[in-house]
Order: C-alpha cells, then sequence, then structure tokens
C-alpha cells in the first residue's frame, strides 16, 4: 500500500498541474478572492484519488483527465419536453454557457436573477457571501476538491436571490450541442426569510460537466428543488449541492437520473437553525455501462430538525449504484429526527449495489435510523400479479415503478411527480 | 468523577444517585497485580528481539524466517488511520515483547508444579487452574458442564486443563508454542493462512512478535466433548500481549471456546495485539466466544489497554458454520473486527456483538461478512452502548461477490446513548455484485427509553439498576447467544461497565 504522505503529495502535484495549466478567470474584487481562496484549498487537498476512501466506489479520473471524451447525444426529439406542462421561467445553458437568446427573461416578482460572469465583473456583489463560501465550509469533514475547482473556474451559472414568493418556477435547462464539451457552471441561490421558490433543473448538461449549486436559506424561507439529470448515455458529471438551513427553514430536492457514464451528486445540507427540515431524495434508473453515486452529508447543528433521506436504484446490465451517506448530529442537536433509506433492486447477475450509510452522533436524545437493502424483484410479488393476469413484462414494470416511488413521493408538488413518474415509465417501456 | 461533574444532571436524578453512582465508580474488580518475579526480554523492538522470541519458545528455523518476514513488512507498513478513533503515539520501542514468570523458566510437566502465586492469581479471577466441572460463580447449573482451560500469562501459557480427556477425544488443545514442538505440521499448515502476516499493521506487528496463545484441533467428525477457554491476564508493567490462536476445525467437527482477559490497573497505557485464526472444514461449527475485560482506564481516561485485534475466520469448505460472539467492556481503545470469509458453497457466518463504552473509552468494532460461495449465509447482530465522554462506533462490511449467488445477510446495529457527552457511530459498508442475494441492514441509534426508566423506577429500583436493567434488555440478542457461564458474567459486566454513567 502507498505511504499516506506519498498519496497526498500525488494528489498535491496532480492539483498543481492541473492548476498551472488554467490562469484564474479575469473579475472583480470580490470574484477573484473568491477564487484564489478556493485555488489555495484545492491546492492543499489536492486532486481526488481512487484510494481516497471518500472515492473508494467511484473511480474519479475521468472527472479530472485533461481530456474529456466525446458523448454521443441521445435523440430526444421523440419525447416531450420535461417539465413542458408548466408555467416556469425557463433559463438556458448551452453546453455550459448561458444562452440569452433562447431564455425567457429572467424577471420574476420577488426574485433578482443575474448571471455569474455579469456579477463577477463588478467589484462587490450580495452573492460574496456565499459564492465559495459554503463550499469551502463543506470542505470539512472530507476535502471536495471538485467543488474547489468549481469555485476557482467557473465563470457560467446563475445568482438568484429570492425576497418573497415566487409566483412560478425557476427552470434551468441544460442542452448540449458539442460532442466534447467540458462544462463548469455554479449557482448560488439565496432566499430571504419567508421566501419561497420551486427550481427545476434538467437535460444532459454536456459530455463532462462540473456543477455547484451553493443554496443559503434564511428562516422559514422554503425551497422545493427537482433535477432530472437526462438521458445521454456516455456523458461524465460531478455536481455538488451545498445548502445551508436557518431556523424551520425547509429544502426538499429530488433527482432523477437516467443513464450517464458517470454521475457523482454529492448534498451537503448543514441545519443551522431549530426546527429546519431537510428531504435529499434520488431515483435513479442505470442500465449497461452506467455508474451513478449519490454521496450525502446531512449535518444536524440545531436542535429538532428533521431530515429524510431516500434513495432507490434500478439497476441492470452491469450498472453500478453507489451511495454514501452520512447523518452527523452534533452534541447541541437534541432532538433530531434523521431518517435515511438506500435501496437497490438489482434487474439482473452484473448489475452492483455499493452503500456506506453512516451515522455519526453525538446527541443522546435523538431518533435517528438508516437502512440498506438489495435485492431481486421479489418472486412473490411477481407471483401475485401474474396470477391475476398481468403479463409479465407489465408486472416487472409496475414492481419498478412501486420501488421507485417511495423516493417521488418526497417532490411536495404532486404534478411534478406525476410528470417525472409518467417520463419514467416512458423510459422503461423504451427499454423493455 | 469527571464524567459526573461535567455532564448535565437530568431531571429526575436526585444528588443521592449521583452520590452513591459516585462511590461506586471506577469499580474495575481486576484491576490488582500479582507480584511474582519476572524475566524480560530487553526493552524495545527488533531483529534481534525477534530472534530472541523464536529461541525462548525453541522454534524451527522456516518459523523464525516467517517471523522476521513480517517484521520486516511491518517496518514497511502505517498504523491504520480510517477508524474513529483517536490514538496518541505509540512508541513500540518503549514496551517488553517478551516477560515470563521465572517459575515457568522450566516448564512445569503438570499443573500441580505451577507456581502457586499463578495459580491463586486464576483462582481470583474466578478462573481456578484445576480440573473442576464447571466455572466458578455458577451454582445450580443443571447438567455438570466441563470447560478446558488454557491460562496465557504475559506471554506464556501457565497451563492446560483436562488435557488427557480431551487427548483421548483426539481433540489438541494446548499452548500454541507446546503445539509448535508437538505439531509442528499442523501449525505450519494453517498458521498465517488466514490472517497472512501483512494483512495489517498489528497482524504483522503480531506475526513478528507473538509470544503464545491457543491451539486447538479438533479431528474429523469429533463434537468436542467440552467447551475450550483461554483465560489472557496481563500483568507486566510496560509489557505487551501478542497472542496468536488457530483453531482448525476438521470435516464435521464441533467446538466451542470461549476467551476472556483482564489487566491490572495502572497509569500507563499497554499495548494487546492478537491474531486469531480460525479455519472451518466442510460441515464443522466454530463457536468463538469473548468477554473482553481489559482494564479500561480510569474515569480520567487515564491508564488503560489498547487492543489491536485481529480475528478471521475461514470457512473453507461447503456448509462450514462459524459464530462469533462478543462483549467488549473493557480496554481504552478496541480496535476489533472479527470476520467470516464465507468460502464454501452454503457456510454461515454469524456475529452478535455487545461493545459498551464509558468514561473515555474508545471502541471502533464490528465485522467483514465475506460471502464468496454460493447460497452463503450471514447475519449481524450489534448492540453499542456509549455513556460518559466515550466513543463507540460500529464498523462493519458485507461483501457479496458476483459468484456468492442466493446468498442472504442480514444486518442490525442498535445504539443506545446516554448522557450527552458520548457519542455513537456506524458505518457500515454494503457491496452486492449479484442480484439473487439479499442484503438487509438496519440501524438504529436512540437514548435510554425513559418510559422504561419511569417503569422501573416507580417499581422501586434506583436509576443505576433500572438503567442496567433496560440496558440488558436492549443487550438481550446477544447475551442469549453466549454460553451460560459467560452470559451470566456478561450480564453482570454490563451494569458494571456502565456505573457512574448516570447523572
Amino acid at each position: 500500500m502507498m505511504p499516506r504522505a506519498k498519496l497526498m503529495q500525488q494528489k498535491r502535484d496532480a492539483a498543481a498541474e492541473l492548476l498551472s495549466a488554467r490562469p484564474l478567470p479575469e473579475g472583480g474584487v470580490w470574484a477573484r478572492a473568491a477564487r484564489k481562496a478556493a485555488v489555495e484549498r484545492l491546492q492543499a487537498m489536492g486532486l481526488p484519488s481512487k484510494r481516497d476512501e471518500y472515492w473508494r466506489y467511484t473511480d474519479p479520473r475521468r472527472l479530472t483527465a485533461a481530456d474529456v471524451e466525446n458523448a454521443d447525444q441521445v435523440d430526444t426529439s421523440d419525447e416531450v419536453p420535461i417539465f413542458e406542462a408548466f408555467d416556469r421561467v425557463k433559463l438556458v445553458f448551452v453546453d455550459g454557457v448561458f444562452d440569452a437568446q433562447a431564455s425567457d427573461a429572467p424577471e420574476l416578482a420577488g426574485v433578482e436573477i443575474c448571471t455569474l460572469a455579469e456579477a463577477a465583473r463588478a467589484d462587490l456583489h450580495w452573492a460574496r457571501d456565499a459564492f465559495g463560501v459554503l463550499e469551502a465550509r463543506g470542505q470539512d469533514p472530507v476535502p471536495r476538491p471538485l467543488a474547489s475547482l468549481n469555485t476557482a473556474y467557473a465563470t457560467e451559472g446563475l445568482l438568484i436571490r429570492v425576497t418573497g414568493k415566487a409566483e412560478k418556477p425557476i427552470s434551468l435547462i441544460y442542452r448540449r450541442s458539442a460532442a466534447n464539451a467540458d462544462a463548469m457552471t455554479h449557482h448560488v441561490i439565496r432566499l430571504e426569510p419567508g421566501a419561497e421558490l420551486t427550481l427545476l433543473e434538467d437535460g444532459p448538461v454536456a459530455a463532462r460537466y462540473n456543477q455547484v449549486t451553493e443554496i443559503d436559506l434564511a428562516e422559514t424561507a422554503v425551497l422545493n428543488h427537482v433535477r432530472a439529470q437526462g438521458r445521454d448515455h456516455a456523458r461524465a458529471g460531478a455536481t455538488h449541492l451545498f445548502a445551508r438551513l436557518g431556523a424551520q427553514a425547509q429544502f426538499k430536492s429530488f433527482t432523477l437520473s437516467a443513464n450517464g457514464a458517470l454521475t457523482r451528486n454529492e448534498g451537503v445540507i448543514w441545519l443551522d437553525g431549530a426546527e429546519g427540515s431537510a428531504h435529499i431524495a434520488g431515483a435513479t434508473v442505470g442500465d449497461g455501462a452506467f455508474h451513478h453515486d449519490d454521496t450525502v452529508f446531512i449535518n444536524h447543528a440545531a436542535p429538532r430538525c428533521e431530515s429524510r433521506q431516500v434513495f432507490k436504484k434500478v439497476l441492470r446490465h452491469g450498472a453500478v449504484g453507489v451511495f454514501q451517506g452520512k447523518i452527523l448530529v452534533d452534541q447541541v442537536a437534541q432532538l433530531t429526527d434523521g431518517y435515511q433509506i438506500s435501496q437497490s433492486l438489482l434487474l439482473d447477475e452484473d448489475a452492483q449495489f455499493l452503500a456506506k450509510p453512516e451515522l455519526e452522533i453525538y446527541a443522546d436524545d435523538v431518533k435517528c435510523s438508516h437502512g440498506s437493502t438489495s435485492g431481486e424483484i421479489d418472486q412473490n410479488q411477481l407471483f401475485y400479479l401474474r396470477a391475476r393476469g398481468v403479463s409479465e413484462s407489465d408486472a416487472k414494470m409496475l414492481l419498478v415503478l412501486a420501488f421507485l416511488a417511495e423516493a417521488l413521493e418526497e417532490i411536495a408538488d404532486p404534478d411534478l411527480a406525476e410528470d417525472l413518474r409518467s417520463r419514467l415509465e416512458a423510459w422503461l417501456k423504451r427499454r423493455a | 468523577m469527571a464524567a459526573l461533574d461535567t455532564t448535565q444532571m437530568r431531571e429526575g436524578v436526585d444528588r443521592e444517585t449521583v452520590e452513591t453512582v459516585r462511590s461506586m465508580a471506577g469499580s474495575y474488580k481486576h484491576g490488582w497485580e500479582t507480584e511474582i518475579e519476572m524475566e524480560f526480554a530487553p526493552k524495545g523492538l527488533n531483529e534481534d528481539i525477534v530472534r530472541l522470541i523464536s529461541e525462548k519458545n525453541g522454534e524451527p528455523e522456516w518459523l523464525l524466517e516467517w517471523r522476521l518476514d513480517a517484521y520486516r513488512r511491518w517496518l514497511t507498513m502505517e498504523s491504520p488511520d480510517w477508524a474513529m478513533l483517536d490514538i496518541p503515539m505509540i512508541d513500540y520501542q518503549e514496551q517488553y515483547y517478551y516477560a515470563k514468570p521465572k517459575s515457568m523458566v522450566d516448564k512445569p510437566k503438570s499443573l500441580d508444579e505451577v507456581d502457586p502465586k499463578l495459580l491463586e492469581t486464576y483462582a481470583k479471577l474466578g478462573i481456578p487452574l484445576k480440573e473442576q466441572a464447571i466455572l466458578a460463580g455458577v451454582e445450580g447449573a443443571g447438567e455438570e458442564r466441563k470447560v478446558a482451560v488454557d491460562a496465557v500469562f504475559d506471554s506464556v501459557s501457565v497451563g492446560t486443563t483436562f488435557k488427557k480427556e480431551l487427548e483421548a477425544a483426539g481433540v489438541i488443545f494446548c499452548s500454541i508454542s507446546e503445539a509448535v514442538q508437538d505439531h509442528p505440521e499442523l501449525v505450519k499448515k494453517y498458521l498465517g493462512s488466514v490472517v497472512p502476516q501483512n494483512d495489517n499493521y498489528f497482524a504483522a506487528l503480531n506475526s513478528a512478535v507473538f509470544s503464545d496463545g491457543s491451539f486447538v484441533y479438533i479431528p474429523a467428525g469429533v463434537k468436542c466433548p467440552m467447551e475450550l477457554s483461554t483465560y489472557f491476564r496481563i500483568n507486566a508493567e510496560n509489557t505487551g500481549q501478542f497472542e496468536r490462536t488457530l483453531i482448525v476445525a476438521e470435516k464435521g467437527s464441533h467446538v466451542s471456546y470461549l476467551e476472556g482477559c483482564t489487566a491490572p490497573k495502572r497509569d500507563t497505557n499497554q499495548l494487546h495485539a492478537a491474531v486469531v485464526e480460525i479455519v472451518v472444514l466442510e460441515d464443522a461449527e466454530v463457536k468463538y466466544s469473548t468477554v473482553q475485560n481489559w482494564f479500561p482506564g480510569d474515569e480520567d481516561g487515564k491508564g488503560g489497554i489498547y487492543n489491536f485485534v485481529t480475528k478471521r475466520a475461514d470457512c473453507r469448505e461447503a456448509r462450514a458454520k462459524v459464530m462469533w460472539t462478543q462483549v467488549e467492556t473493557g480496554s481504552a481503545i478496541t480496535w476489533k473486527y472479527p470476520s467470516c470469509i464465507l468460502r464454501g458453497d452454503d457456510s454461515q457466518g454469524e456475529f452478535y456483538s455487545i461493545a459498551i463504552a464509558n468514561n473515555w473509552q474508545q471502541a471502533d468494532t464490528g465485522t467483514k461478512m465475506v460471502h464468496l460461495g454460493k447460497n452463503t449465509r450471514s447475519r449481524i447482530v450489534s448492540k453499542g452502548i456509549s455513556a460518559g465522554h466515550a466513543q463507540n462506533t460500529y464498523r462493519g462490511l458485507v461483501s457479496m461477490h458476483p459468484k456468492a449467488r442466493d446468498s442472504r445477510n442480514y444486518t442490525q446495529c442498535d445504539s443506545l446513548l446516554i448522557g450527552d457527552k458520548c457519542g455513537a457511530h456506524t458505518v457500515p459498508y454494503i457491496e452486492v455484485r449479484n442480484a439473487s442475494s439479499r442484503v438487509e441492514h438496519e440501524a438504529t441509534t436512540s437514548k435510554v427509553d425513559d418510559d422504561q426508566l419511569f417503569y422501573c423506577r416507580s417499581r422501586g429500583m434506583d436509576e443505576e439498576e433500572a438503567v442496567a436493567l433496560v440496558v440488558n434488555g436492549f443487550c438481550k440478542e446477544v447475551l442469549q447467544e453466549l454460553p451460560m457461564e459467560f452470559a451470566m458474567e456478561a450480564q453482570a459486566l454490563v451494569a458494571i461497565s456502565l456505573e457512574g454513567s448516570v447523572g
């Protein structure tokens, strides 16, 4: 085994090599300071390595390699675009670059929207207090170098500040164009006390992408986040959600993933104020050369908060599903209610499920539990349906959808949930 | 009693209870020392010490080479840092690696010749080294049960009981140093075959300097006529204990093995790095039970044993079965993961554990269930209890390899927190590489239930008794898997270990 000091040096050398090849983007005072600090963090922690405990089940090389592999695009012209039926403010990115022409006017009552490119030119901006700040906090207890890399180099993204109850969702649409685009986007979402927003995201983004979203929810703010990671087979992506919740704030985040050669979705949530609530959920359908990793860290740092993690994966033909989830309960976080479930349905012998569901608890008056299961379709359930005249393929479809339903239930808006459920059904039918 | 002074007083606990608890605290019952003349190897660790230990045991050349190889590998390795343990720097040159009572220099031929001081030591521990029917303290146990004991004192085995009766059944039960002399072919065949020399840092250290331990060989088709037991005692100061246990269960055989350990109270920490290897062949069954009660350190966290143990069972052939049961109440630091390699088809592994950490103890313990064969089964039940300023972690791996079709695992990890200064953690690894296997993992963390406490209190129990009762109930699933003598000892230990934790 490689000595620890040597591994650390290798990781730092890799970071230094990457940094020396890329000058930092230009910007105003606040953006320059944030980027410089991110570079320093990255120099200290180095690039991720397959030997890191934190990357035990996912090989990060493709996410940091100098060259981006070409990724073919799936023709989705035969299906209705996702969220089509919903009235929303559409903001479009092509290969990770904001496309004002293709977007709606970024106007919504009680919401300020500006691009990172534009804000970074100014010397002062409200985003200064969040941009790179939550990411930096998220480097403890484990380093997340890809997120620091993003803070240092991302020039695209949106800064959204919500002061009231937004009357319709903001929808970020990620389209692809080039076969080998390498996208880096960084969003900052700030909800003032009592503000409410629904944030939608969908699309394949780019051949390779690195996304960071920093979310700062003041007390009693409510953010519903629904994300659909599209159908492209060969893309590789890493996303980080960093969310800080004030007292009685509510955050719900749901991600639907289908395909993608490599996806690592990290969520880092801090319940900083009493009685906050965070629900992080995901439904994943994986087929073939597919590797999907959900890594979630929830820190209960205040009393009487609630958190739920619900992750469901259906895997076949060699697809690999990974779940690393951790609930950390600080000593002050008495009366915490923490729940975590990660389940996998393996449809054939080649599929794999690798999980590390952790609890780290320093408060005594808490209720925390986690569960993790893996197995194939229950033969008794299948028999029950077959005995009632349901065909084998329909019965399996029904059971798979029922299995994924618990994660979909975490979506606050039932219409959105139904939209995703029917989408999922269509995808599964096409494959069957 | 620092733990009590700083821990917030809970509502409903009167001062008197706290005082009673305070006066009882630190009542580790085995903290005395035997004054006996010892022969030590020079302090420190180097190739000469390894050679010396080998020479003292009169070992053949191959074993010396094996040790030296382990030592050289150890030099290139790093102490593991992944456990949730705060391990102070250990100066391996400040330890003695070999300590033997002088009276043992000329090996006694039978128990009658053993130094009475040593016999007294074990008698005082409740482990009389005479061939009595049952262990002391179990009266009215119903049918007469025999337990053969191998007693290890610092670096040497002082005696083994019931040898003749076991021999008649074909069972070999002796110290590993004797086995090297009397059954070299068996030792050579199996030593290091389950835990290789370079398996991990502490196993490599053990492979280099192990001095004694037990050897068990159960021939094909034999059901061992009595329970076998090894009792480990660390006595000498600044002396590490590095025992090595090897159990081989041939086809269709059956054995139940018990292990106990204690050490005197001291201000300084002492090192214990053991390796246990179990080979289980076709249709054989091994049950291995441990009550680990090394000195845990005082209520301020001073002293105590550093317990770094590698235990692994290899179910090499079809339908082999192994069962680990452990009650971990002692040691300042516990780093221990008794594991099962389920290689044979239809083989089975079970792990039942109670880990109690009080005051400033730290425990990072659990198991590995590695499913390689078809239709293999494993079950894990772990109960962790944290009190005082202690940190208690369950760490486990369940791995289903692609060929381990139709296998099954069930894991249940429950943690109980007593007081608001301690921590309870769960770190399971679940790796499923085939679809026909089912893996289920459940974990919960909670505090001692107020309603249950109230129920007990309203029936006249004091808080301490009530907590002990509730905790014993919490542990019941594991306690009932222990052989009876151990179950009673363990139940009492659970209560003692938690003394001073309420308040």
